[in-house]
């Protein structure tokens, strides 16, 4: 089968850093895949290439057999390639309901409903329902109704993380890209967050890439680990194979629990 | 959900300048026409404050439609005042269109005083253009409506008439277009640019979306003062016009598309109170309630009945 993202040779220089050296990646459809490395290791690079923020200098990007490499953001999210952010990014001055549908208004928009001269309420396609109720339906899933209209200003750091990847997931993305979903949260919900995540992946059929410093939960939803370190890929396997590799231990593993020394030295 | 009571307010607010206005003297009618000319750019720039803009320079838009209104007149001798108001419209809004490929990339106070430039420039080519009476402008003939020329104790009436229907049905219009996806992005756009991209819409179609409604309305609502007060010229682009419709903007707050008429009726009160008291220092008054404005109702007038709502 052939993969349904195809990153082919990818190159990107900032000046001297070199955030992207020759990155080949295949990905399966419907497969959830781990990005690990160390901070400054290229997995955000990555992201941002796919998702059109950032040009590679060379290499291409292919979605389902179509070149998507130069084009906007924008764009790349209408195909079914959506991401979330590691900083929260909500409209702050909205409620949590607002935040929702503001999502799904684009959503109506992008398939041509909703327009100045529409009449009646149109229906979400995909949900085959109003706009407002929809909103509900997603904020129940990812257990958010108790915040329905709270300002996104106030939300508590967990649930920022969660209306963020709610509000990429509106849109029911083919692949889905999380930028460090559980940083942030405490250890107590960062298995929460993902089984709510997974739980609705599975439902709507997505392919999702998660980049992620938590081994422990890589381990447990990936089903197949890219290693970043300086810029390149230094293992693509399954967590077990990957993690267990030396050079993964030596530059990622152990970048990581030195990275948490430093934390609890810190504390 | 709560009932939209817009459309039946605006109706209301119809019917009550039809009934009320036929006890209204002159002086009364021609403030609240005016009130309705400058509310329209107001409402225009509402649409700019809920996507976090401001525009000072709103009067190129409100000047163009006045002057292609009244060139319709001079060189064509067309009088009707929905005419005139059909043409400050187009010739507004189709500089709007162009220009607005260009201001809609500019944000804070690029997207401010590249505005103002552009309304000055307005201001530089009337000032130097002797066939549009350069700095003494033109004046404008007496409105006729349909082909008929109102006697003059009905042309007030007849006119503020007019000025009302146009406005709150473009009122209306606005407030459909802002329960509309794409006029809901405003506060989106406002809040997080990035993130509405990468939701799939273009931030930058949706500003120059607005840019055209707002060339629109200032059109009409120029071509409406132009006919109105009989007599154009190039202040009508100057810069402290522009100001003049920010305060009423500022006044009225973006809660409701009425609040821009409530803002510009009590703009035009308070500089013709102030100018009858003192001519000279008039402004003075019209700063002093600007600051109190500020001090006190940050979100406009609307904020009012919110708070009122709330307790």
């Amino acid at each position: 089968m052939s993969p349904i993202l195809d990153a082919r040779g990818l190159n990107k220089n900032f000046g001297a850093v070199t955030a992207a050296s020759d990155i080949h990646a295949a990905i399966e459809k419907d497969s959830v895949v781990g990005l690990i490395g160390t901070n400054g290791a290229g997995k955000t690079t990555f992201i941002n290439m796919i998702t059109g923020y950032l040009k590679p200098d060379r290499g291409t990007i292919h979605y389902e057999g179509r070149d998507i490499t130069h084009l906007p953001p924008r764009e790349i999210t209408r195909l079914g390639i959506c991401r979330s952010f590691q900083i929260p990014q909500l409209y702050s001055s909205l409620s949590v309901h607002e935040n929702m549908q503001v999502a799904l208004g684009i959503v109506l928009r992008n398939a041509g409903l909703g327009g100045f001269f529409s009449t009646g309420e149109p229906r979400v396609p995909g949900y085959d329902a109003p706009v407002s109720e929809v909103a509900e339906r997603i904020l129940e899933r990812f257990g958010l109704m108790q915040y329905r209209d709270q300002n996104a200003q106030v939300l508590p750091g967990g649930v920022r993380k969660l209306l963020d990847i709610a509000l990429t997931m509106a849109a029911k993305p083919r692949i889905l890209l999380l930028d460090e979903p559980t940083s942030g949260v405490s250890a107590e919900e960062k298995f929460g967050i993902m089984d709510m995540v997974m739980s609705a992946v599975k439902a709507e059929g997505a392919t999702v890439l998660f980049v992620e410093h938590d081994m422990e939960v890589v381990a447990r939803f990936a089903q197949r680990v890219l290693a970043f370190y300086d810029g390149r890929i230094i293992a693509d396997a399954p967590p077990q194979d990957a993690l267990s590799d030396p050079e993964v231990k030596r530059y990622v593993v152990g970048g990581e629990l030195h990275r948490m020394d430093e934390a609890a030295a810190r504390a | 959900m709560t009932r939209d009571r817009t459309p039946l307010l605006l109706g209301a607010l119809f019917l009550v300048v039809a009934v009320a206005g036929l006890w209204t003297p002159p002086w009364a009618l021609f403030i609240l026409t005016i009130a309705f000319a400058k509310g329209l750019v107001a409402l225009g720039l509402m649409l700019f404050l809920r996507a976090g803009l401001v525009s000072f320079g709103q009067a190129l838009y409100y000047c163009s439609g006045a002057y292609a209104a009244g060139a319709l007149g001079r060189f064509l001798g067309v009088s009707d005042i929905f005419l005139m108001m059909a043409a400050g419209c187009a010739a507004s809004a189709l500089l709007g269109f162009i220009l607005g490929f260009l201001l809609a990339k500019y944000r804070g106070i690029f997207f401010g005083l590249l505005s103002l430039a552009l309304s000055m420039i307005l201001y530089g080519l009337l000032v130097k253009n002797e066939a549009l009476g350069s700095t003494d402008g033109f004046n404008i003939l007496p409105s006729t409506l349909f082909g008929v020329r109102p006697s003059q104790e009905w042309l007030r009436y007849a006119v503020a008439l007019s000025a009302a229907g146009v406005a709150l049905a473009a009122a209306y219009l606005v407030h459909r277009y802002l329960k509309t996806p794409l006029g809901r992005l405003a506060p989106a756009i406002k809040d997080n640019e990035i993130r509405v991209e990468y939701m799939g819409a273009s931030a930058r179609q949706a500003i120059h979306t607005k840019y055209v409604i707002a060339a629109a309305l200032s059109g009409i609502g120029g071509a409406l003062a132009a006919t109105t007060v009989g007599h154009i010229d190039p202040d009508m682009s100057y810069w402290t016009t522009s100001g003049e419709f920010i305060f009423m903007a500022i006044l009225a707050g973006t809660g409701s598309v009425v609040a821009p008429f409530a803002g510009a009726l009590i703009f035009g009160v308070i500089h013709t109170t102030a100018y009858d008291l003192s001519p000279n220092t008039w402004q003075m008054f019209l700063g002093t309630s600007l600051l109190l404005l500020i001090v006190f109702l940050p979100e406009g007038l609307w904020s009012l009945f919110r708070r009122r709502k709330a307790a």
